[in-house]
């Protein structure tokens, strides 16, 4: 990075990161102003492609949660739902009481490991000026203690239920291999208890953190269920009316490439760029929160809908206090299903499913052979539909900022994109290639 | 006399999910004592620092899938005292290293890279660390195991041979009680050959190990590969079996290429 003014033309500033930190993967950013007003805006995206939807083709249908799962550390329960989620929409079944409801407790799990590991590693030290979760914790060890005792919380669920944190290996098309005893859960209420006191303390905390003023006007889109803050199942809504069974969805949005990123952009037909993830589903959903999350949340002083994404913080650590006391309703109702799983063919068919990640929602389909192989898959990930409006976000932010020198406004930027908690690993793998020329 | 000087750790990202270095973030109870004790000088996922060489330690995490990481992991050797890799990626090329076999759909797909090679770049396989520079220990796991990290740590900071067990899982369902799913059950189960360190989680789950450890040393495949046919598996089944998350591992490459449909 360098300003000095004479290669680059008069009046000119470039603000260049070549690899961002305190995200999942691999990315760069580049803005470029002249003048005051800021000409280009890129969030790259150089982390090579694993080409997943290539080789899921001729595997089993049974497979498609565990290698799913391979596309993100961070994230794999995610992947291990909506791709079960889209197999029995194949087979036209669907999963239903307890082992629902261990569903939606994995889930819980994920977005208190992700959120806690974003809320107190990632995002907390861009407010408090530290390079690390781990240099914050030499002032303030007693918070960083609590974010990573929480965080331990959301992973002794995917150890119980999962067997292990990353990549579960308890999650079946149709359910579980296994279904959990009753007491396997009893360490975890008393922790989940702890949990929701924690995660309200954060919400508290995080409200007192200086804010830059800035908000637009987003289209925000996440799943929407009538009776539940909405994971696993509901119909795809957005702040300005869009309402579609998931079955709709690739009618509605369609994916695009640019040349200069290995990540596909999803916009949405006729209407362009979206935000997905925790501050659309606290908009679109906040009255199916708990009374306790709505109440904490209204007493940090958000708004509904909060759009000002630097305060999404704050949104995590209610969605943190909703998971908490979710999970632990979850596992005080809990009676042990008489089976682990149903039966599920889905060969022959064809099936999508959508669910919450901690970072948004997250699409799957697939289509499957009279073998019971996999003929062909599409996935979009959270981080390819946030891409475009990080971008728009970098290009309003910018200008307020343009008195800070370099070095500030570097971090600023930084910070804006890891407003969205991007996990870049997710956003490279489906990458589609257009076949091109070379030579004669 | 001033204290000695923290030993100087750096982790490396390849073409990943980014889970194994995330392992290192789950040790919660150990994270805050371990960048105590140590220096995490880079480590991007959790740190905008970046600090250059040399480093007394670098873990590396992910496989070769460019020409420029090609390159890079030769940079990063250099600069490491102690270089362990960690995870399916690193070790054994990982699940994208399903793109190395001679299957159509994959063979079609990396003619469509090499079509734009200005477009994207993109080696036509996914490789192991140790295929491109000397390595001094392989971590497996799809993901790792995070107390068997932490001891890798440690060890190489104190200069000792890592305590890490390099039998099959089915050692490990012994000690951890587990009813053999395949004898009880009739569930194909990879755990005969598979190397330990995952505490034999399956089986625990009633599930067949699906080998994410890869193979252990000298595993028989052929004759288990024969057990699995004797429950009914297909040779498609067995050969999707071994040709997964470490399906670039030696061992497990030949005996899936045994299962390969005549041509």
């Amino acid at each position: 990075m360098s300003d000095e003014p004479s290669p680059a033309p008069e009046n000119t500033r470039r603000i260049s990161v070549d690899y961002l930190a305190r995200v999942e993967g691999e990315g760069a950013m580049h803005v470029f102003t002249r003048n005051g007003e800021v000409e280009d805006v890129k969030l790259k995206i150089f982390e090579p492609p694993r080409f997943f939807e290539a080789f899921l083709r001729k595997r089993g249908f049974a497979e498609a949660p565990d290698i799913t799962a391979r596309i993100c550390g961070i994230c794999p329960v995610a992947y291990q739902m909506s791709a079960c989620h889209a197999m029995e929409d194949a087979a036209g079944v669907r999963v239903t009481g307890a082992l629902r409801e261990l569903r939606r407790l994995l889930y819980c799990g994920e977005w208190l490991e992700s959120h806690g590991l974003h809320v107190f590693m990632l995002h907390a030290p861009d407010f408090l000026g530290y390079e690390s979760g781990i240099a914050m914790a030499r002032d303030h060890r007693d918070l960083v203690e609590m974010g990573l005792r929480l965080k331990k919380i959301g992973n002794d669920i995917g150890n119980v239920l999962g067997g292990r944190e990353i990549h579960p290996v308890n999650v079946k098309v149709g359910g579980f291999y296994k279904a959990p005893r009753k007491r396997d859960f009893a360490q975890l209420a008393e922790n989940l208890k702890w949990a929701a006191d924690a995660a309200e303390k954060t919400a508290r905390w995080a409200a007192e953190l200086d804010f830059p003023d800035f908000e637009r006007d987003y289209e925000f889109v996440c799943l929407s269920h009538p009776d539940e803050y909405a994971m696993n199942e509901g119909r795809l809504v957005s702040s300005r009316g869009l309402d579609i069974a998931i079955a709709d969805y690739e009618e509605h949005f369609e994916e695009r490439h640019e040349p200069y990123t290995n990540a596909l952009h999803s916009v949405l037909r006729g209407k362009d760029h979206y935000f997905v993830g925790p501050l659309a589903r606290f908009a679109l959903n906040f009255d199916r929160l708990t009374e306790r999350a709505r109440t904490v949340a209204r007493e940090c002083g958000l708004e509904v809908p909060c759009r000002n994404p630097f305060q999404g913080i704050i949104v995590r650590a209610i969605e943190m206090l909703y998971a908490a006391e979710e999970a632990l309703r979850i596992v005080e109702n809990y009676e042990r299903p008489d089976r682990p799983a149903i039966e599920v063919d889905p060969s022959g068919g064809r099936g999508c499913g959508l669910t919450e990640a901690p970072r948004g929602s997250l699409y799957h389909r697939y289509e499957i052979d009279a073998d019971g192989l996999i003929a062909s898959a599409k996935i979009v990930p959270p981080t390819s539909q946030n891409q475009l409006t990080i971008e728009d976000d970098l290009r309003s932010f910018v200008p307020q900022f343009l008195h800070l020198d370099d070095d500030d406004l570097q971090w600023q930027c930084e910070q804006a994109i890891r407003n969205y908690d991007p996990c870049i690993s997710c956003a490279t793998h489906f990458l589609k290639l257009e076949r091109k020329e070379v030579g004669a | 006399m001033s204290p000695p000087e923290k030993k100087r750790l750096a982790v490396w990202k390849f073409a990943s999910c980014d889970g194994c270095q995330l392992s290192l973030l789950d040790c919660e109870d150990e994270l805050l004592a371990v960048s105590d004790a140590i220096d995490i000088v880079n480590f991007p996922e959790a740190t905008r620092r970046f600090e250059p060489g040399p480093y007394d330690l670098s873990l590396v995490e992910g496989s070769v899938t460019t020409a420029h990481d090609a390159e890079r992991i030769r940079q990063v050797r250099e600069e490491s005292r102690y270089l362990v890799t960690i995870g399916a990626c690193a070790t054994a090329g990982g699940i994208q290293a399903l793109r190395n076999f001679r299957d159509a759909e994959v063979r079609e797909m990396a003619s469509v890279v090499y079509a734009s090679p200005d477009y994207l770049d993109t080696l036509e396989t996914s490789t192991p660390i140790a295929q491109h520079v000397p390595v001094d220990f392989e971590l497996r796991g799809c993901p790792i195991n995070k107390r068997q990290l932490v001891e890798v740590i440690l060890a190489f900071l104190h200069r000792r041979k890592p305590n890490v067990a390099s039998h099959s899982v089915c050692v490990e369902c012994k000690l951890r009680g587990n009813v053999c799913v395949m004898t009880a059950h009739g569930t194909p189960c990879l755990g005969p050959v598979t190397h330990a360190g995952c505490n034999a989680i399956c089986p625990a789950y009633d599930r067949g190990c699906y080998g994410c450890f890869g193979p252990m040393e000298t595993p028989n495949t052929t004759s288990l590969a024969k057990q699995w046919a004797a429950l009914g598996a297909s040779s498609d089944d067995i050969k999707r079996a071994f040709r997964s998350y470490n399906g670039y591992a030696e061992a497990f490459r030949q005996e899936s290429e045994r299962h390969e449909p005549d041509e």
